[in-house]
């Protein structure tokens, strides 16, 4: 990898460290419990890096480090996903036009 | 055109749609359509991996994606909604688990021909995914009961703690000069430790902070991740993930008048001395809360 890349990515991630702490610190205390599970949801991220090692057939223990490491993210995606839409149904019944 | 840049596209707009789903969460009316964009996102995150040129073969990986997705759904169906404090801390613990296995496996098959940058991103993502899938089991077993969920305290507790925190940061350290195999994984075993050290000595009421602050672990693990494959959506989200983390703990401990580090720490040096303690707990609120949570009561 050379410099240039390493530079690049050092901004992205100097600029995503700054716009996650501006876009959580107005979520009011009553949503905290949800977004964590949301913030969860969205670390499980790292299946993308699961998925090439699985895929790669390099070797037989890469091949299997890969399937732990996919199954270990998908749970962590779909149960994220399906636990906080669970948790933000209780927010919408009161208004009763949606759902 | 191209793949590659296909590939890149996707991640741009997985990566955009993760922070939009996120900022709908500040209000919530909005929050749960903020949620199925970040749903979209990294279905096209997914999407757009399969299409990497590394992959040579699918069937491992439908395998692993239709065996979580039954366990991950299976876990969030049949819990009851009390306990999903707990759901959360196991979810964290298998994220982080594949973040280490990533960063393990990377090694393993890089070891001799790795960069001194490219070894310290995977050092940073073992570490802190280490640390997070132990961390987060404890906070799942305090929560659902298993473990006792008053601080665990001993003497010289601090001691062990500290020694074993620079002993890793050691091996940190000389790893990025020459990166030795066995030291490699007796680093990892010191991060499953610490994070089993780190969390006994905080009580159950107070997890939600841990987890919060796992959660940003897991963040930083996925982001370091990012750094080693040079995949940009990892490092976005990752990022994201680890300081929105941080700052959510921050405010949880606001939430209730008490210092960050009262919190992660106030068990250490209680194990002798008896302060006297003030009694009941109070909370500072604000107008617009006062306003969510009316608006919310059953």
């Amino acid at each position: 990898m050379d410099n240039e890349t390493i530079i690049s990515l050092l901004y992205v991630f100097a600029l995503a460290a700054f716009q996650g702490y501006l876009v959580i610190s107005k979520v009011p205390p009553l949503l905290h419990t949800p977004l964590m599970s949301a913030t969860n949801a969205i670390s499980g991220i790292s299946v993308v890096g699961a998925i090439v090692l699985a895929g790669s057939q390099h070797d037989r223990i890469s091949t299997i480090l890969g399937v732990i490491a996919v199954i270990s993210a998908t749970i962590n995606v779909v149960g994220g996903f399906m636990i906080t839409d669970r948790m933000l149904r209780m927010f919408q019944d009161k208004t009763g036009k949606k759902k | 055109m191209q793949i590659p840049y296909l590939i890149e596209i996707t991640y741009l707009v997985a990566s955009v749609l993760f922070i939009y789903g996120l900022k709908a969460m500040s209000h919530p009316t909005t929050a749960r359509r903020g949620m199925n964009a970040a749903a979209v996102g990294m279905l096209m995150a997914i999407a757009g991996t399969l299409l990497h040129r590394e992959i040579v073969s699918y069937e491992w990986i439908i395998v692993g994606l239709v065996i979580g997705s039954i366990i991950g759904a299976a876990m969030s169906i049949w819990m009851p909604m009390t306990a999903m404090p707990q759901r959360t801390a196991l979810s964290l613990a298998f994220g982080a688990l594949a973040a280490t296995i990533v960063g393990i496996a990377e090694f393993y098959r890089y070891s001799g021909e790795l960069s001194a940058f490219k070894m310290s991103t995977i050092d940073f993502e073992v570490l802190f995914g280490g640390i997070t899938v132990t961390g987060s089991l404890i906070a799942f077993a305090k929560l659902q009961g298993l473990v006792r969920g008053t601080p665990v305290t001993y003497k010289s507790q601090n001691i062990v703690n500290i020694s074993l925190f620079i002993a890793a940061v050691g091996i940190f350290v000389y790893l990025i000069f020459f990166p030795v195999g066995t030291l490699f994984y007796v680093m990892v075993g010191m991060a499953f430790l610490f994070g089993i050290l780190l969390v006994l000595p905080i009580g159950a009421a107070d997890m939600p902070v841990v987890m919060s602050l796992m959660n940003s672990y897991a963040g930083l693990a996925s982001a370091a991740t990012g750094f080693a494959l040079n995949n940009k959506v990892l490092i976005i989200a990752g990022t994201f993930d680890g300081f929105s983390g941080l700052i959510l703990s921050i405010l949880m401990c606001r939430a209730m008048n008490r210092s960050i580090t009262n919190v992660l720490f106030g068990a250490f040096g209680s194990a002798g001395t008896e302060a006297t303690q003030i009694e009941g707990t109070m909370r500072e609120i604000s107008v617009d809360d006062v306003a969510g949570q009316m608006a919310y009561a059953r």
